[in-house]
């Protein structure tokens, strides 16, 4: 088949949609040729990755050729400028993106996805999320929930600990635990080169939830000052979880900046507990199943999202995600987000758990493989304010200045308004760029 | 030559006579001295093992246990080793042409900086032209060139020639591999050449000067006169090469990307950790593995033995 | 397909295929390690025949070309031509749009944090070079004195063949810092609290001992690196030199200043040399440990965060000149030695 004909074919797929093309007998539709992904999958993320593929390739005949990077936005910036950009990348940061769109280095989705069907299975707050001056540049495929409380089911009830509703009943449970002589959290910080960031978890959960939705947004955006009294409070409100001097945390600041964030859990399932309450991502699930003894879902541990702070923004939660990006137009790029977009890909990686959870509303909630990730899918569905988490949609240079930050405030406190004075001089110069 | 340099010989004190009779105390003290010496020597190893040590044994705990407890109780029993970690490695489906596309990178990026340094040195060190000094140290200086900066203009020249790893030269050649080449060449260049003009500039002179009433030229004074004599530092400086290409990650990904069929065995391996460090156990293993070929470099050469080299020749 | 490599055809985390591993791999691989030198060699023994052909008085002044002439050019294209767009972008705005002259530089050597980034550049240039230096000569000299100096000096180069990705695995068996009352993981804590009764510390956040810390796993990873040149160099030096000095009745400290250490000066300077530059160059150990937080960052660091971080290519350029600029001292020094090493000849 000549190159012309299999372009035409090509676009006429799109123009069909590709999930409407047969899976046994349309194999003279087939695109073929290849989609090139710079992504930061590696691991057994990879091979769910793989998996969400497969189905892709059969369907359209094209293949997959998969590059991954943990340093994703050096490496995209260097390709872009070089002219050699990947065709799909998941997911820039944000301030690369935005640089890249207004250089004109990056197609808009609009006319390139199926918008209707988009709408119709997509909540606002996600086609929102991934436009950029009203136009849409991003998909995201699947969620990850943020601000969820891992606990000990066995260790609460030895103590007679209820699950906590509120802000209010969360900060009585503390101050039990410490009165039965433990300590209420674990919090561990070290991540390498981006050491800081769970804290700031932490951060950003309370401002959506203290603050709101618009001050979240302004925030993030880098028109809401650091050292406002919102933003301020919300670091004072996480200071009252740590505790004077981080008395409320097992080992205190030293074990808070030298421990992996990773391992942070372990404290949970000791005898005694060291620790009684750990708050992580959804993924952290994977990083339990390295334990030794091995902790059990549902028995060994279970979780419960962060309580409102503020009752005025209940249902507040922050999520995370894996975005898409096209970076180079071309049918088969095209045909790969259609893909993405579609509930029997995210269905597939769904199903495979690792703490993901499905953007398209036709995924269905018995899909999901154990009881917690099913929970944790019903929180995301009932979610009132969703938020995407505002480290990854600021600056990285801003967001790095922000981890900094968080490492400095558990080692003292003291100097919060020393720190948002500084985070405020990094806002100034990091948005000048983008 | 060099000999004449400083007054190597010291002048016999007036005190040395005195000694000879404390031959008792000395030959004490130098035994003393020579169990001194081979407690430094062991110190100093066991020091500059340890982390190597600890590294090899947690590659065969399984990794809850390396997170709790540290790697020298595994010594004691009860013996919990395991070869997870390694067969978790090993069973990469990447693995095979993963280590043909280090080899495919490693051995030109290690050959062609070592080759053109050497004629460079040749000149730098044993011919005259105009500028030659002020070249030479200009190169040295570039060694301090940080990488990042050159990615991107580099880079766009690669795509401009078509040396992309999305195209194929004649033989079924990859022409990324060519841009990989080309960049590890010229990253290696100015420490390749500041160390061997280093080592051919003290090079006997006569024996060129013999060499070339002898109706020698150039070409034959380089192969049969100064890379023999130079063995042992080309030796080095190949192995430093190789190491250093052999470990890059980061020149790969920009020139030849990541993808399975063009990736390094250093790009691979680093791939099994998930992208938030889940499993970093097999980076445990994946170290040895990926030093098994560097390693076997290295003992070759020793192997091999010292080479007659320059001042004692 | 397409002119896409024949390697594609096959997904990945597939079974291996041997076969286009064997029938079309293998052989492009052995013709490159073939062709590759003899297109070397056939350079330059091609080059002199034409050089021969050329007036016997014109031949002294071309010839040297032919034998500097690829290094400068692989070195003129790859490091030159992006270092002057580099010290031009330098000057520029962050838009590259307006020329600010040295107002890039003004500022980032003004800023409030610099002081502790210079501060460990300072501490970096002298304790790197220098304890790489003094190991990497301790453990040529010593070991060259023992039966078992190739096992030993095997295990001191070991560092260098481990990839870097593994550098922040090593360390934690080593650095990494749990409370007192569970068990320790990492062996430098592990001896503070179980023979030495101390509290265990954190090593890599802690800034009392950090930047030591970092300098150390740098210093471990060079050290084999600076073994083996001084080895070589120290290998060179006849032994009846030494002998003759000995019979005299000199005594080894004697023999080590004043014969060992002169003949092996340039060797020296040149091992010294590049350590100031990769001192000046490291920057992964500390992206990796700490990312330049708890007062450990330094000038390469930074320029790695401007330019991919901040995207602000005029600071990034900024801070790559400085680096340059650093070096300017170290090459003074090296013209006068190769100087007087000519000199002497």
């Amino acid at each position: 088949m000549g190159r012309l004909t299999r372009i035409l074919a090509a676009m006429a797929i799109v123009v069909l949609g590709v999930t409407a093309c047969g899976t046994s007998n349309a194999a003279s539709g087939k695109i073929g040729g290849t989609v090139h992904i710079l992504g930061t999958w590696t691991g057994g993320e990879k091979d769910s990755f793989d998996a969400v593929m497969k189905p892709f390739t059969d369907q359209t005949g094209i293949k997959i050729s998969f590059e991954a990077t943990r340093d994703l936005d050096a490496i995209l910036q260097t390709k872009v400028a070089a002219g050699n950009p990947p065709d799909v990348t998941g997911a820039p940061g944000i301030g690369t993106l935005i640089k890249l769109v207004k250089a004109g280095k990056i197609p808009t989705l609009e006319d390139k996805l199926d918008m209707s069907a988009l709408n119709a299975n997509y909540g606002a707050d996600w086609i929102n999320l991934g436009k950029i001056d009203g136009k849409l540049y991003t998909l995201y495929a699947w969620a990850a929930l943020k601000g969820l409380v891992w606990y000990d089911p066995k260790a609460f009830a030895a103590k007679n600990y209820q699950v906590p509703k509120t802000w209010d009943e969360l900060m009585t449970l503390q101050d039990k635990i410490k009165s039965d002589g433990g300590k209420p959290w674990c919090v561990a910080l070290e991540s390498e080169a981006a050491s800081g960031w769970p804290g700031s978890d932490w951060v950003k959960e309370i401002v959506l939830s203290q603050a709101g939705g618009d001050v979240y947004d302004k925030w993030w955006q880098g028109k809401q000052k650091w050292t406002s009294t919102e933003i301020k409070s919300a670091w004072q409100t996480w200071g009252k979880v740590l505790g004077t001097g981080d008395s409320n945390v097992y080992g205190g600041s030293q074990y808070m900046v030298a421990t992996k964030f990773g391992e942070g859990g372990q404290g949970l399932f000791t005898s005694p507990p060291k620790c009684y309450m750990f708050n992580q991502g959804s993924f952290i699930t994977s990083f339990f199943d390295a334990y030794t003894p091995k902790p059990a879902a549902g028995t060994d541990y279970a979780v419960f999202p962060l309580p409102d702070v503020s009752s005025s923004n209940a249902g507040a939660h922050v999520v995370a995600g894996d975005a898409f990006v096209m970076t180079k137009d071309t049918p088969q790029a095209r045909a790969l987000l259609k893909y993405l977009a579609t509930a029997d890909a995210q269905d597939i990686w769904v199903k495979r758990g690792g703490g993901k959870i499905a953007i398209n509303k036709q995924v269905s909630l018995s899909d999901y493989p154990d009881p917690i990730a099913k929970a944790l899918a019903q929180v995301v569905v009932s979610t009132k304010i969703a938020r995407y988490d505002a480290g990854d949609l600021m600056p990285s240079d801003m967001r790095d200045a922000y981890w900094s930050g968080i490492l400095k405030f558990v080692q003292n406190q003291g100097q919060l308004d020393a720190i948002l004075a500084d985070l405020d001089k990094k806002q100034a110069t990091a948005y000048a760029g983008s | 030559m060099s000999v004449a340099v400083t007054t190597p010989v010291p002048t016999p004190t007036s005190s040395a006579p005195a000694r000879r009779p404390k031959l008792k105390t000395e030959r004490l003290s130098a035994r003393v001295s020579s169990a001194g010496l081979n407690v430094a020597v062991l110190a100093l190893t066991l020091a500059w093992v340890t982390p190597t040590l600890g590294l090899l044994i947690n590659s065969f705990r399984p990794s809850g246990a390396f997170n709790t407890s540290g790697w020298w109780t595994a010594l004691a029993p009860p013996y919990q080793f395991t070869l997870d970690s390694y067969s978790h490695v090993l069973g990469a489906s990447d693995l095979p042409s993963a280590f043909f596309n280090s080899f495919m990178i490693t051995i030109p990026g290690t050959i062609i900086p070592t080759a053109i340094a050497a004629f460079a040195a040749y000149a730098f060190a044993w011919m005259k032209f105009p500028g030659r000094n002020w070249i030479f140290l200009a190169l040295v200086g570039l060694l301090a060139v940080p990488l990042q900066m050159t990615f991107i203009p580099l880079l766009t020249i690669a795509v401009h020639l078509g040396l992309t790893s999305g195209n194929t030269l004649p033989f079924g050649l990859n022409a990324g591999f060519i841009a990989v080449w080309i960049a590890h060449t010229g990253y290696g260049l100015p420490f390749a050449i500041y160390l061997l003009a280093n080592f051919f500039r003290v090079l006997p002179s006569d024996l060129f000067e013999s060499a070339e009433i002898d109706g020698a030229g150039p070409v034959t004074v380089f192969f049969r006169l100064i890379l023999p004599l130079s063995v042992p530092a080309l030796a080095s400086l190949i192995i430093f090469q190789f190491l250093w290409v052999w470990n890059d990650l980061l020149v790969a990904l920009i020139y030849i990307g990541g993808t399975p069929e063009v990736a390094p065995l250093t790009l691979t391996l680093t791939n099994l950790v998930g992208s938030l460090g889940q499993h970093i156990e097999y980076l445990t293993a994946a170290a040895f593995v990926s030093m098994v070929v560097p390693l076997v470099v290295f003992f070759t050469r020793l192997s091999a033995g010292s080479a007659p080299s320059p001042a004692a020749s | 397909m397409d002119g896409v490599t024949p390697l594609i055809t096959r997904l990945p985390a597939l079974e291996v295929d041997w076969q286009t591993l064997l029938t079309v791999n293998l052989p492009v691989l052995l013709l490159v390690i073939i062709g590759v030198p003899v297109a070397l060699a056939a350079y330059i023994v091609g080059a002199e025949l034409l050089v021969k052909r050329l007036p016997k008085r014109a031949q002294p002044s071309v010839r040297p070309w032919i034998w500097v002439g690829p290094a400068i050019f692989f070195v003129a294209v790859i490091l030159v031509y992006p270092m002057v767009g580099t010290v031009w972008t330098s000057l520029l705005d962050r838009n590259g749009t307006s020329f600010v002259g040295l107002g890039n530089f003004t500022r980032l050597l003004t800023d409030g944090g610099i002081l502790i980034v210079l501060r460990n550049n300072v501490l970096w240039l002298i304790l790197y070079p220098g304890l790489v230096l003094l190991f990497g000569l301790l453990m040529a000299v010593l070991s060259d004195r023992v039966k078992y100096e190739k096992p030993v000096k095997s295990l001191i180069f070991m560092p260098m063949a481990i990839s870097f990705v593994a550098m922040a695995v090593i360390w934690q068996f080593v650095y990494y810092y749990r409370p007192s009352d569970v068990p320790q993981t990492g062996i430098l804590n592990a001896i503070l609290v179980n023979i030495f009764h101390g509290q265990p510390q954190t090593w890599i956040q802690d800034t009392r001992f950090n930047n030591f810390a970092l300098i150390f796993i740098g210093v471990w990873g060079a050290t084999g690196f600076a073994m083996v040149i001084l080895s070589a160099a120290l290998k060179g030096i006849p032994g009846e030199l030494l002998e003759a000095a000995r019979v005299d009745g000199a005594n080894e400290l004697t023999v080590f200043r004043r014969i060992i250490l002169p003949l092996m000066m340039p060797t020296i300077v040149v091992v010294g040399t590049t350590m100031v530059i990769f001192a000046l160059k490291a920057f992964d150990v500390v992206y990796v440990m700490t990312a330049g937080n708890y007062n450990t960052d330094i000038l390469a660091r930074r320029m790695y965060a401007e330019l991919y971080k901040a995207g602000n290519h005029a600071n990034a350029s900024a801070l790559a000149v400085i680096l340059l600029l650093a070096v300017v001292p170290v090459l003074i020094f090296n013209l006068r030695q190769f100087r007087a090493v000519e000199s002497r000849r």
